[in-house]
């Protein structure tokens, strides 16, 4: 039972006419070749995009989304590395455009210090806590005169 | 019952309520733009809608940012898949209309659709009186921050961005902006 | 509308049941008490007949129905129809007054015959959380509007919703979960207004609920993850989302309070620590429904609000003054007199323990928090995503695994230096051997490696009493190994539950830190004929192929897995286009094997067919995490229900 293409053809127009956007369709670049310089890229490529939010999606990363907006971002991140840009170049481009709410994860400046210092905070406020109150309940009781 | 322990309790609930009270004020998705204030990102974009005379350019023509200087610029980036496009788009044409002759560019720029359903669209819609151009990998898009479809960006004559704006717009904002910018570049 | 009546009434018969507890407490009369108890089951039958009716009117297409109006379609499978009770927020809040209205009921008819003011007054609790919903109901919330003139169709559910079983499988043990937590609470608010809190009766009555609504919520957990990972296209389980967040926060003082109530029942210790937890997790469930529902978070549970936040936001007010002022009002009754024997012993863990639960529940707290309190304090936005959350909770999350390894290992009171040793030394030789595994495999990442030592460590660890206790009553007592097992497991429901739940936590930590750490991708565009290879699979892209269904156009592609030159099996990913919506819904294919699966998502296609992009990732040990979640689930229900071939019931955990 073989399932013609023609049939894909009026399927996909109709789903196109039912949906109100064309669907997209992906870029039909070819997969990078395996050559060692290309893999280190993409390795590069996504540790920036991993850390840059996606502005169409609830809180995934451009590197995570399937979206095109996300995809065509990547693709921004990939060509900036590739010329020569560092990381923390590429991410100083997109907040320029988008604002500090673009990186997935404060800088730790200023006001941001907060969100990282309270829970550590409370860590080793609470191993205090604990360490005295340990003492305390194991010290032997005193002798009642 | 200790008493005095439970109001300062109570006393603490008053600052996490005042925090979410104004959260509830706020609008999440809603991301200000660092843009405004700054200089435009140069864009060199093909033409595929041409609008119509006299505000029109030929199919393929290249339209550049560099030769708009000394022009109010409006980049008006959407969709034909976009539903609130279709709210501000009569308006964006007629208001683009009414400013012919003078230094206002009004331009389209489609974002992540193709040119054919881009075309068809805009036939639907009754035609544009402005041009719409491609751009290919959403370069500029994302140069100008883009988040979401509509969003419209308003040029001053020394091609720096003034104002952005999300979501569909009206006349009278369209009006406020370019005729304040004009009058700014007139000096 | 007769539903709508019915939770009109419903309002007066809970107002009727909140007054009637105080006045019978004050005249002493149990027949007014009676009373209250009718109106807690009487409140159960309105809002189950506006529930009901609610589905009845999704069922028959009953356009009429304002809720009706908005999720039904005449196009959507029955399945979903039904389901969609709690597909958008107004039908929600009807779930949640439902199932609460549900635990009250139950609560009233298992407890009603005890004597005190224990149980009218966690009644009375538990028919004022009613009452607020029930408001909502009536108010911003109301899903019984009159609709005219009545549309012939609806757009039907959001396309998210309509794709996945696990939609009718996630939300009610949520609810479930969620809600229940609201149990202990009034079991909390009744001990504090009768004055038993300073005994220990009302946290054993309480156990058994907590734990019931733990276990659910844990699941409910694991099955949205699950749900996450098998719709929405991206191969990952948890992004950090203020909605999921909200339900692990509550989830995570739950376990604190599991354990540390064990040095309470024991020690006679750590009652005000353990009654603000009960109250925390409450007020944290009422606080993840009013981040999810009221818009001030973005989050992909986010649902467009109008005034229903502001309602939320009085409620909340109320609760936690009310909360408060009780609990610091009678903190002065709950000082510990108890002692520790020693600082090597499980209280000792147990206070770690709780620690540090509570502490990645304040990080994931502060981190879904922030944005907001940054914009109130200096107006800019930021983004509090998952580089934050892996960050912060990794320190954590390797240390709790540590604990639950040396928490079983180490007995009550003391343990001797000799008695250290021969407890933590051996579990070791797990940690070792999980460690040089880990290496083999490729890890280099500190934290990675440090979990795979520690869950090798407390899986070890939590085994081994398992045949400490079996060899012990095997020697003791000759019996076989099946039959020791269940007599161990029987005569210490508590403690054996613990470390199977234990064992669960460890396999999904297992699943968790493989998936992070092994994981590998491939995205290509490939015609009909070439391949894909990932991790030693390869597969053949044979077809792409369309087809109508009544609510949705769905387009595949029909990948074969190759074993050199045979076909293997089939995996068709596929993208699934609602008229309605304006991306289209990708159902990725998972082939599910014992160390992984391979995920397979459809991408993009060529509108001829010519040809597809296929992101192929592989996703080591992801089956271990549902199956840590059945484990858990496993071990609540242990320590919940009398497992036992005779033998007495001892209460020893």
């Amino acid at each position: 039972m073989t399932r013609v293409p023609g049939v894909l053809v009026f399927v996909v127009s109709t789903a196109l006419a039912a949906a109100q956007p064309a669907p997209r369709q992906g870029s039909v670049a070819p997969a990078p070749q395996s050559a060692f310089a290309d893999s280190v890229l993409d390795a590069r490529t996504a540790a920036v995009a991993s850390q840059l939010r996606c502005p169409v999606c609830q809180g995934l990363s451009i590197q995570d989304s399937p979206s095109e907006l996300s995809q065509q971002m990547r693709a921004v991140v990939k060509d900036q590395l590739r010329a020569g840009k560092t990381p923390d170049e590429v991410k100083a481009y997109f907040i320029s455009k988008y604002g500090e709410w673009i990186l997935l994860e404060p800088k730790p400046h200023g006001f941001n210090i907060l969100v990282y210092a309270m829970p550590v905070a409370l860590v080793v406020a609470g191993l205090a806590v604990i360490v005295v109150a340990v003492r305390k309940w194991t010290r032997p009781p005193s002798p009642t005169p | 019952m200790n008493w005095k322990r439970a109001g300062i309790a109570a006393a603490c609930v008053v600052p996490v309520i005042l925090v979410f009270g104004y959260g509830l004020t706020k609008d999440p998705k809603e991301i200000p733009s660092p843009l405004p204030g700054h200089e435009a990102s140069p864009f060199a974009l093909e033409v595929f809608a041409p609008g119509q005379p006299p505000l029109n350019r030929a199919p393929g023509d290249t339209v550049r940012l560099a030769d708009l200087k000394g022009q109010v610029v409006v980049l008006n980036f959407w969709a034909s898949w976009c539903l609130s496009c279709r709210d501000e788009h009569q308006i964006l044409s007629e208001t683009a209309r009414s400013y012919a002759g003078k230094p206002v560019h009004f331009l389209g720029v489609l974002y992540d659709d193709e040119a054919d359903n881009g075309t068809k669209w805009i036939a639907q819609m009754g035609g544009q009186s402005y041009p719409s151009v491609m751009d290919p990998g959403a370069l500029t898009a994302i140069n100008y921050g883009l988040y979401g479809v509509p969003e419209t960006y308003f040029l001053d004559t020394n091609g720096r961005i003034a104002y952005k704006a999300t979501g569909p717009v009206n006349e009278r904002l369209i009006r406020h902006f370019v005729d304040s910018l004009m009058a700014a570049g007139a000096k | 509308m007769l539903a709508r009546d019915a939770i009109l009434v419903s309002m007066a018969v809970v107002l009727f049941g909140i007054v009637a507890v105080p006045v019978a407490v004050r005249k002493g009369r149990r027949d007014w008490m009676q009373l209250a108890y009718a109106a807690v089951y009487t409140n159960f039958l309105l809002v189950s007949v506006a529930a009901l009716a609610m589905v009845y009117g999704l069922v028959t297409h009953d356009f009429s129905i304002s809720y009706v109006a908005q999720v039904g379609s005449r196009e959507t499978p029955l399945f979903y129809t039904v389901i969609s009770l709690w597909g958008a927020l107004e039908g929600s809040i009807l779930f949640w007054a439902w199932v609460l209205s549900m635990y009250a009921a139950a609560v009233v008819w298992i407890n009603s015959r005890r004597a005190g003011n224990l149980v009218p007054y966690a009644s009375a609790t538990l028919l004022f959380i009613s009452f607020f919903f029930a408001i909502l109901l009536v108010g911003p919330a109301n899903p019984f509007g009159s609709v005219f003139p009545v549309p012939q169709d609806g757009p039907g559910p959001n396309p998210l919703l309509q794709n996945h079983i696990l939609m009718a499988v996630h939300p009610p043990l949520l609810y479930l979960g969620y809600v229940g937590m609201s149990v202990p609470f009034a079991f909390a608010v009744g001990a504090m207004l009768s004055g038993e809190v300073e005994g220990d009766d009302w946290t054993k009555i309480t156990r058994r609920w907590t734990l019931s609504a733990w276990a659910l919520l844990s699941a409910a957990i694991i099955a949205g993850m699950w749900w996450s990972y098998d719709v929405l296209g991206w191969g990952g389980y948890w992004a950090w989302d203020p909605v999921e967040n909200a339900s692990f926060i509550p989830w995570l003082t739950a376990t604190a309070f599991l354990h540390s109530v064990m040095v309470q029942e024991r020690r006679a210790m750590l009652r005000l620590w353990n009654l603000n937890l009960i109250v925390g997790t409450f007020l944290l469930t009422i606080l993840g429904t009013f981040l999810t529902r009221s818009g001030i978070v973005s989050s992909v549970h986010s649902f467009t609000t109008g005034t229903i936040g502001y309602y939320f936001l009085g409620f909340i007010a109320i609760v936690m003054v009310a909360s408060l002022v009780l609990v610091a009002g009678n903190s002065e009754r709950l000082r510990s007199t108890g002692r520790f024997d020693s600082i090597a012993s499980r209280e000792t863990v147990f206070l770690l323990n709780n620690l540090f639960l509570t502490a990645f529940m304040f990080t994931v707290l502060t981190g879904t928090l922030f944005p907001l309190v940054e914009e109130a304090v200096n107006g800019a936005k930021v983004s509090v995503g998952e580089p934050f959350f892996n960050r912060m909770s990794l320190p954590i999350v390797v240390t709790l695994l540590f604990l639950m390894g040396v928490g079983p290992a180490l007995p009550w009171k003391a343990a001797s230096s000799s008695e250290i040793k021969s407890k933590l030394l051996p579990p070791a030789g797990g940690a070792v051997v999980m460690l040089v595994v880990a290496l083999v495999a490729g890890a280099r990442n500190a934290y990675a490696l440090l979990a795979f030592a520690f869950a090798g460590y407390a899986a070890f660890a939590n085994l081994r009493e398992y045949w400490i206790g079996m060899r012990a009553r095997h020697t003791a007592h000759g019996e076989g190994w099946g039959t020791a097992l269940v007599r161990l497991i029987g005569g210490n429901r508590h403690r054996y539950g613990g470390y199977t739940a234990h064992l669960g936590i460890i396999l999904v930590a297992f699943g968790v830190a493989a998936s992070s750490t092994f994981r590998s991708e491939h995205e290509a565009t490939i015609k009909p004929g070439e391949t894909i290879s990932l991790a030693g699979q390869t597969l053949r892209l044979k077809e792409m192929w369309g087809r109508e269904e009544p609510q949705r156009s769905v387009v595949g592609a029909t990948l074969e897995v190759m074993n050199g030159t045979t076909v293997g099996g089939t995996m068709e990913p596929r993208m699934n286009f609602y008229p309605m919506s304006q991306s289209p819904v990708p159902t990725p294919a998972v082939r599910s094997g014992f160390f992984g699966d391979l995920y397979v998502n459809l991408q993009a296609f060529r509108q001829d067919g010519s040809n597809a992009t296929i992101r192929v990732i592989y996703e080591p040990l992801v089956p271990w995490i549902w199956t840590g979640g059945g484990v858990v689930v496993l071990g609540a229900l242990i320590a919940i229900f009398p497992v036992g071939v005779g033998g007495a019931r001892r209460r020893e955990a």
